[in-house]
């Protein structure tokens, strides 16, 4: 197997007597789509929180391309090719859809010390801007303020500032939250289409998106990995059937 | 897609238009009042009371920079209206009075100080970062007080105002009146462009969603940061301009009152417009001289003794008025005269 791209080891993160990542090791391969899924309380946002510099780690260590990651902040991991969206959605509501993405576009294009120039005129910035948005098919609504989009919208949206980051690997933290159907659909699809450029991490609850889009699937029960395979044998685990017994039916 | 990308922000430039003939109508009736003040009689008077607006709408506007557009509330912005204005007091009385000389060492000794106590008071948000940029307000207030070489707490006088490359030019109210007008013209183009520029992008986002900006690869802190120094040093500005006004230097220049009055002054012209802050200076320090008269003239049905009663204790009317406006009127001034567009 090829160096993976992104290398948990023995990662661990407690509140008080609450261990809420417990000795976790993982290891992404670069270019697959990555689904870490677990029951509700099972850790994983904290875990997608630690591998992004959201939070810190108690122990362990964060290794992306062979770097130690550990230590950096999240704006040194973003620069180096690491990017997240949030469970909870999180853009600027106030700026358009487009100028969302260009401020991704501007954090990693030329300094942002520049005093004069009108910013949101920029083309560099705007035109792959632009590109992100259409990507995820929100070209036609790039002017609209991002606080007046619809929900599904939003997800779409930090969907395209995360790629308009350039990552190599995408942290994807139920990107599908809240939406209805036909949204939901929509956002599939654009993963689906994504999968082949770009390495995923995926937190999910939808069982249908996640068993139709992972390589290989992760399982959180209680802070611990208790599984990492391909969809049909994690479908087949005995363990994993009984640690979601009676949380949720499995596909 | 290139094509879509070409009319950026579509809805945007129409309503900035729209909204344009406010700075343009408010510059102009700066550029005329000279000519009020020819006539009305009373030239020295208005052109000072004006003048002090202007040097206010400075300080304002500095303040309507990292707090209309980065949502910090710096409760110590007076600070900088005193560090320049005894770097024009204490330079003076050394001997070196010239303009060219005070101001840069001003604005030097402006930025030092935001450097160091932005540094320090980002560190925290919200109530703590208030109560904070109070503290070293506070804190060099006390200083000013205990310069006893500098008049301490009575201040001092300047000699004259200062000079520009050895000319006493500024001697003429009509002089130091045009030169405050340009100050003020420079101060509000270079803000606006601060505003519109990449880095007053980066500083408005972090103001709506600062883990956003984190996660997109920006250091919020580092933007901030020269925010407040840029703001420090157009405030220390402001303080160089005022001493030269009042041709007098004191601690008075930043109590924490004065600090709150600046606060005051962006809240009532409207949170980030830059003009708005402009207007709010005008509007407060303007009331603050006529409320005595207008409520005079205003309670004629009522007996001499109570009306001349109601003229001296104005600033019981004051303070409620402020609140109202501030309360009924969203966005303050700017927010009134944008309301009728909106129908």
């Amino acid at each position: 197997m090829a160096e993976p791209l992104l290398e948990l080891r023995n990662l661990r993160k407690a509140y008080g007597a609450l261990i809420v990542t417990d000795d976790v090791s993982l290891s992404v391969q670069p270019g697959e789509l990555h689904a870490i899924i677990g029951p509700n309380g099972a850790g994983k946002t904290t875990l997608i929180h630690q591998i992004s510099g959201t939070l810190s780690s108690d122990s362990g260590s964060i290794l992306f391309g062979g770097e130690d990651f550990t230590h950096l902040s999240m704006p040194q991991r973003v620069r180096r090719g690491l990017a997240r969206s949030f469970q909870i959605t999180s853009i600027l509501p106030g700026f358009s859809a487009l100028a969302n993405v260009a401020l991704a576009v501007q954090a990693r294009s030329g300094s942002s010390f520049r005093f004069f120039g009108n910013a949101s005129l920029e083309k560099a910035l705007n035109a792959p801007a632009m590109d992100c948005l259409a990507e995820v098919g929100l070209a036609a609504r790039a002017h609209i303020p991002a606080g007046l989009l619809s929900h599904g919208e939003k997800r779409q949206l930090e969907l395209a500032i995360g790629l308009a980051t350039e990552p190599k690997l995408l942290l994807l933290d139920e990107p599908l939250a809240g939406t209805g159907h036909d949204e939901s659909q929509r956002v599939v699809e654009t993963l689906r289409r994504l999968k082949s450029r770009l390495t995923i991490v995926l937190i999910e609850h939808d069982m249908d998106a996640v068993f139709s889009l992972a390589d290989r699937v992760s399982v959180l029960v209680y802070g611990r990995v208790i599984a990492t395979d391909t969809p049909e044998r994690i479908r087949a685990n005995p363990e994993v059937r009984a640690a979601y017994l009676g949380e949720e039916e499995m596909v | 897609m290139t094509e879509l990308a070409e009319t950026p922000s579509a809805p945007m430039p129409s309503l900035a238009t729209r909204f344009e003939i406010v700075p343009i109508v408010l510059f102009a009736a700066f550029v005329a009042a000279p000519l009020f003040a020819m006539v009305s009689g009373a030239e020295g008077y208005v052109l000072s009371l004006l003048t002090r607006v202007m040097v206010f709408g400075i300080a304002a506007m500095a303040l309507d920079l990292i707090l209309g557009y980065g949502a910090l509330v710096s409760f110590g912005h007076a600070a900088f209206l005193g560090l320049g204005g005894y770097a024009v007091g204490i330079l003076a009385s050394h001997g070196i009075e010239d303009l060219l000389v005070q101001i840069p060492v001003a604005l030097a000794a402006s930025a030092i100080f935001a450097l160091i106590t932005g540094a320090i008071s980002l560190r925290t948000k919200g109530v703590y970062f208030i109560m904070i940029t109070l503290a070293f307000g506070q804190m060099l207030y006390f200083l000013a007080t205990s310069l006893a070489a500098y008049g301490g707490d009575d201040g001092m006088t300047l000699a004259s105002r200062s000079l520009v490359a050895g000319s006493s030019i500024l001697e003429n109210d009509f002089t130091f009146y045009w030169v405050c007008l340009l100050c003020l013209l420079g101060a509000y183009a270079f803000s606006r462009s601060v505003v519109a520029s990449r880095f007053g992008r980066v500083l408005r986002g972090t103001k709506e969603n600062a883990i956003r900006m984190e996660a997109i690869g920006f250091q919020p802190f580092r933007y901030q940061l020269a925010a407040y120094v840029l703001s420090g040093m157009m405030a220390g500005l402001a303080g160089c301009l005022l001493a030269n006004q009042a041709e007098f230097v004191s601690p008075a220049y930043m109590t924490w009152q004065r600090s709150g009055e600046l606060i005051f002054m962006v809240v009532l012209g409207g949170l980030g417009s830059l003009h708005g802050a402009i207007i709010g200076a005008a509007a407060f320090l303007l009331l603050e001289e006529f409320l005595p008269e207008i409520l005079h003239g205003l309670s004629f049905f009522l007996g001499e003794e109570t009306r001349a009663h109601l003229a001296e204790n104005w600033k019981m009317v004051f303070g409620p008025l402020l609140i109202l406006i501030v309360l009924f009127v969203r966005g303050g001034i700017m927010g009134l005269l944008r309301r009728p567009h909106h129908g």
